[in-house]
Formats: C-alpha cells, sequence, structure tokens
C-alpha cells in the first residue's frame, strides 16, 4: 500500500515546501532584495571602499527609480519561468516582489520630493501637470498603491475574482514606467528600449500562451487562418474607405 | 558699445589658502619647466600632461574675474573631484563618470588646429604654435547645463575676442564655427551614432567678440584634463553647457549659420543660441531652478538668472529678438 504524500516530491531538508519558502527562499530573496538600498547606502557614505557619487541626489533618484522597474519587471517574469522551468511554487515569491518595487518607487519619489526639487510643492504640481514623463511616472506610482494595499491574504480572499482583475494594472504600470524611463533620456534610449523589448517578450509569452490568443487580435476567430482572413478583411475596407 | 566686466578679486571667492599657496608653487615651477616658456610676460603653456601644473602668469590685479555675484547664491568654486568626475562628454560615453574613466586613452598631443573661411589668415598650426599669442588668464564661471544642474569653475585660457583679432575674420564672417576631433580609436562613444560626429558647434561674430566668451587650456591652475576638453575647448557662460564644444580641432569662419550638434539631433528641444534662459523651458523640463552640485543636499535648487547672471555683459546682442523663438 501506498500512502499519497509518498508519490510527492522528496522534502528538501526533511522541509515542506511552504517551510522552504517560509524559512530559506524568502528571507534570502528578502536580503537580496535590500541589496540595491545597501549599495546606495555604501556609496553614499563611502563604504567598503566604494566612492560617494559627485551628483549623490541625481544617483540616489536615478537607482530607485531603475531598481524600482526593475521589481516591476522581475514581478512579470514569474508567470514564464514558472511555467517554462516547472517551478509552480515561484509564484510564493511574487508578491514580495512586488512590494518591492512598490517600495523603490515611493523611495523614487522620496529622493524627488525631499532632495531633488527640495519640498517646493509649487513645483512638484507644475512637474505633474506640465512634464508628460513625469505624469507619467506620477500615474505608474498612484497605481501601485491600491496593488500595494490589496496585497493582504485579507484582502485577496475578500476581493476574490476582482483581485486578478485589479492587479492585471501591472501590466499598464510597467508600459507607463517604460515610457517614463524613455522620456526623461535626453538624447541615449538604448536602455529604455531594451526594456520596452524586455515587456514586448513578456507580453508576447502571455499573448501566445493565451487559450484564445487569436481571438485578441480578431474577436470571433479561434483558428490563425481565420483570424488573418478576418483581419485582413478589415485591413482592406479600411483601407479602401475614403479618407475624412 | 562697451562691455563692463566687473573685476572681482579671486580671493572673494576662492579658499584662499587652498589657492594662493599654490599659485606660488606654480610660479616655482614655471622657472623649472623644460617645456618653452610661450607667449607674453612670462604667460606660458606647457605642453605637459592632463592634471600637470599649468603655468601661467597670475596677477590679481590683471585679471578678470568674471564672476557676478549674486545674492543670496552660494558662488564658491566647486572642487576639482566634482569638475573633473561629473561631466558630459559623449565622445567616452554618455554616463557622467565615463569621461573621467575613459578620457585618459585620449592622445592629446601632438595637436593641430585649422583654421579656415572668411578670415585674413588661414592654415593649421600646431597646439603650442597656435596658442603662443595668448596670455592666460583665470575666470571664474558659473558652468549651467541644459540638465539643469550647475557649477562653479574656475577655468584657465584667453578670451575668444583675442583669438578672432589673430585670425581677422573679414566682413563676410557672420559666424564662427568649432569642430571636435573625430578619432574614434581613442573616443569610445564615437563609435556609437548617439549624435553626428564630429560634434559641432558655433557662435555668432558678435558673440564670439564679447569679454565673457573663452578660450580654456586649464583648470583650478592646472592643464586642463582630457576629460574637461583638453587641450583647448570654449566657454560660453551665459549659454548651456553643450554650447561649450571640447577638444577643438577646427575653427571656420562662415557667413551663414552653421550646423550645430545638438539641434542637429533634437530641434524642437536645443536650438542654436541656447542661451540660458529659465522663462524658456525645455520641451520636457522646466529650466526656472537648478540644482547647484555641491550645494548643501537639501538645498540644492536655486533660481535660474537670465543668461545665467551675465545678462548685463550679454543682454545687448539679443535686443530685440524673441527669445522663445530664437531658443
Ligand atoms: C511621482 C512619481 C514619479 C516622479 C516624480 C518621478 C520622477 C523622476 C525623475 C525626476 C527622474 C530623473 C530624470 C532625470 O533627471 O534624468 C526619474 C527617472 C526615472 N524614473 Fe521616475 N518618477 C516617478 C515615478 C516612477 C515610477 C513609478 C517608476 C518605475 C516604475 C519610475 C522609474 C524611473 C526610471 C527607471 C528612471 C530613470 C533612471 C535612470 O535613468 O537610470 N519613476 N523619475
Amino acid at each position: 500500500m501506498t500512502s499519497p504524500a509518498a508519490a510527492r516530491p522528496k522534502p528538501f531538508l526533511g522541509l515542506t515546501v511552504e517551510r522552504r519558502y517560509r524559512l530559506i527562499y524568502k528571507p534570502v530573496v528578502f536580503l537580496a532584495s535590500l541589496m540595491p538600498l545597501a549599495w546606495m547606502a555604501c556609496s553614499l557614505f563611502g563604504w567598503l571602499g566604494f566612492t560617494p557619487p559627485v551628483d549623490v541626489v541625481k544617483f540616489l533618484e536615478l537607482r530607485c527609480g531603475k531598481t524600482a522597474l526593475n521589481f516591476i519587471m522581475l514581478t512579470l517574469m514569474v508567470t514564464p519561468v514558472r511555467q517554462l522551468a516547472r517551478l509552480p511554487n515561484l509564484l510564493r515569491l511574487r508578491r514580495m516582489l512586488g512590494l518591492f518595487a512598490f517600495f523603490y518607487a515611493t523611495l523614487h519619489f522620496t529622493v524627488y520630493l525631499l532632495l531633488d526639487v527640495d519640498l517646493d510643492w509649487h513645483q512638484v504640481a507644475a512637474d505633474i501637470l506640465k512634464r508628460p514623463y513625469i505624469t507619467i511616472g506620477f500615474t505608474a506610482l498612484v497605481l501601485l498603491i491600491p496593488l500595494a494595499l490589496t496585497s493582504t491574504n485579507r484582502m485577496m480572499r475578500r476581493l476574490g475574482r476582482r483581485w486578478s482583475r485589479l492587479h492585471r494594472l501591472v501590466y499598464l504600470i510597467a508600459v507607463l514606467g517604460v515610457w517614463h524611463f524613455y522620456w526623461q533620456e535626453k538624447i541615449d534610449v538604448r536602455e529604455p528600449l531594451v526594456y520596452a523589448g524586455l515587456l514586448l517578450v513578456l507580453f508576447g509569452y502571455r499573448w501566445v500562451r493565451s487559450p484564445n490568443m487569436w481571438a485578441v487580435l480578431a474577436p470571433g476567430s479561434t483558428r490563425p487562418a481565420a483570424a488573418v482572413r478576418r483581419l485582413a478583411r478589415v485591413a482592406a475596407s479600411s483601407a479602401l474607405r475614403p479618407p475624412v | 558699445m562697451t562691455v563692463r566686466i566687473p573685476r572681482i578679486a579671486p580671493s572673494e571667492i576662492t579658499p584662499p589658502e587652498t589657492y594662493f599657496n599654490r599659485r606660488a608653487f606654480l610660479a616655482g615651477a614655471l622657472a623649472a619647466s623644460a617645456g618653452a616658456a610661450l607667449g607674453r610676460a612670462g604667460a606660458a603653456v606647457v605642453p605637459a600632461a592632463a592634471g600637470a601644473p599649468l603655468v601661467y602668469s597670475y596677477d590679481a590685479a590683471d585679471s578678470v574675474g568674471a564672476l557676478v555675484h549674486a545674492p543670496g547664491q552660494d558662488e564658491k568654486p566647486n572642487s576639482w573631484e566634482q569638475i573633473t568626475h561629473y561631466n558630459n562628454y559623449y565622445e567616452f560615453g554618455t554616463s557622467k563618470s565615463d569621461p573621467s574613466e575613459y578620457a585618459g586613452q585620449l592622445q592629446t598631443r601632438p595637436w593641430n588646429i585649422a583654421v579656415g573661411g572668411e578670415a585674413e589668415v588661414t592654415g593649421s598650426f600646431p597646439l603650442e604654435k597656435f596658442l603662443n599669442p595668448y596670455a592666460l588668464e583665470e575666470r571664474i564661471y558659473r558652468f549651467r547645463c541644459v540638465e539643469a544642474w550647475s557649477m562653479v569653475i574656475p577655468w584657465v585660457g584667453f578670451p575668444l575676442a583675442q583669438l578672432l583679432k589673430q585670425f581677422k575674420p573679414t566682413s563676410r564672417a557672420k559666424y564662427v564655427a568649432f569642430e571636435t576631433l573625430y578619432r574614434p580609436s581613442q573616443m569610445p562613444g564615437q563609435r556609437v551614432p548617439i549624435l553626428q560626429w564630429p560634434y559641432r558647434e558655433g557662435l555668432r561674430i558678435d558673440e564670439a567678440m564679447n569679454p565673457l566668451a573663452f578660450m580654456v587650456v586649464g583648470l583650478y591652475g592646472r592643464v586642463l584634463p582630457n576629460q574637461n576638453g583638453a587641450p583647448l575647448r570654449l566657454i560660453v557662460p551665459w549659454k548651456y553647457g553643450f554650447k561649450s564644444i571640447k577638444a577643438i580641432v577646427r575653427i571656420l569662419f562662415t557667413e551663414t549659420q552653421p550646423l550645430t550638434t545638438w539641434s542637429q539631433a533634437a530641434p524642437n528641444e536645443y536650438g542654436f543660441y541656447a542661451n540660458v534662459n529659465p522663462h524658456v523651458p525645455h520641451p520636457r523640463w522646466s529650466q526656472a531652478t537648478e540644482r547647484r552640485i555641491g550645494a548643501p543636499l537639501f538645498h540644492e535648487r536655486q533660481a535660474t538668472l537670465m543668461f545665467n547672471g551675465y545678462a548685463k555683459e550679454v543682454a545687448y546682442l539679443y535686443k530685440g529678438m524673441n527669445l522663445h523663438t530664437y531658443f
């Protein structure tokens, strides 16, 4: 007679999956996620042989912004990695990554507020209203707030299916974040373009894996041939239509 | 028309103990130097390695300390470390630390400067010969970047107006154009087409004749470091930093307005004039204020002044011009 437990993978270090994540993986990822902060502190104070940057304010502001975006990208990578690498339990780390994105984005805004514009609320208001790249960054930060607030187990249970619909906002936030990154560059947009490319791959993966990927292109069609036909028909009819 | 430049003794601005001691030391270095002493009355440029002491005659009474004091602003010069480790010099990379990291590989000797176009005297000159006629002096100028940060920098050089007098532009010369060295083997940033290389800049002739426009060969009494534009760069203190072209190899007098690199790259964001102007924002950010690098952390921001605080000296150049159109 075999017990159902024997069919499961052998517990590592005698720990169940839950305990492994709680006692080992999560603390490790938590500490690793604090490394960007530690690096900033070392640079700032010249610890461990780091040299302080000439422009402390920009250094902190740009590092925090970049780190926030990196965590958003990591959050979006959880799904493809757990599916492709067959590591379903990676999902247990996603909430922490998302919260770190919020943490660094908040820090980024705090540096901007306290050190860059020296708490000049007029300038903050003018920036948010008149500088499109800041409008976009601000929108991304505001949208992150409900996601952070609803990240507790209780909120997940309470919201049920609405929770996953709400948290799809992260796709929009990621687009806004990359857009903000792109628009604040003076001329060299190579790096934001790399992020945009990565985002396209992440979105493309989800599209390819979605059960009704062709319906996204052309509502009502489930097979590629039908979708292409429908798209061609729409394109032809709009091309033949005289300009308004 | 005469332009009066306020004469301010550098002792008002620079921490005297660090500064004047070194001057005394430099005077000794002049006597000991093996390089050819050039120029008038002891003024000299020694073709030495970047960062080595620059030997020049310094006479406080004779110097034009063209730093205009603005009340309430901290006008202490930035440190050598700050000025040489926070640079926009895309020929070496787009990060602020790339120039100090990679500019060391640039060979600045031998160096030739070609002068051409609408001028009586033209030709190609080795740097030493090119610099021969000029007495060097120090100018402590504000430096305002289009990215809305600023520094205060003690440059060493000579007025651009004197250079113009040497080459005698003809009456047809309405502009003077400058070009940076193009040498991708030593300027790794030029291997990437971020901007159209080589870098080009230019001024109207009357702007170039303004006494504040300055040709620079030194910094803090030393030979200009490569990352700051060695061996020869321009400084136009009332314009955004990108006008102040570095590592100059060509000077051309022209009848028509020359193409300039940044206005070519993004004509709606960077104009030919690029005068510091708090009332004309960059399309993506405000120019009303600036962050003074090295100021106390929570008080780095200060108001940006019209023409970077040099309005009294340069505003006449733009009388009747719409500065929103000619930005
Ligand atoms: C109120 C919200 C925000 C404000 C006011 C803001 C403001 C800024 C400012 C002033 C810069 C520097 C621009 C420069 O000087 O070159 C910047 C850069 C940046 N921000 Fe934001 N931001 C906000 C939200 C965000 C959010 C939510 C993200 C990420 C998801 C983000 C990611 C970035 C990135 C990646 C950079 C560029 C970093 C680099 O160049 O290395 N920002 N932001």
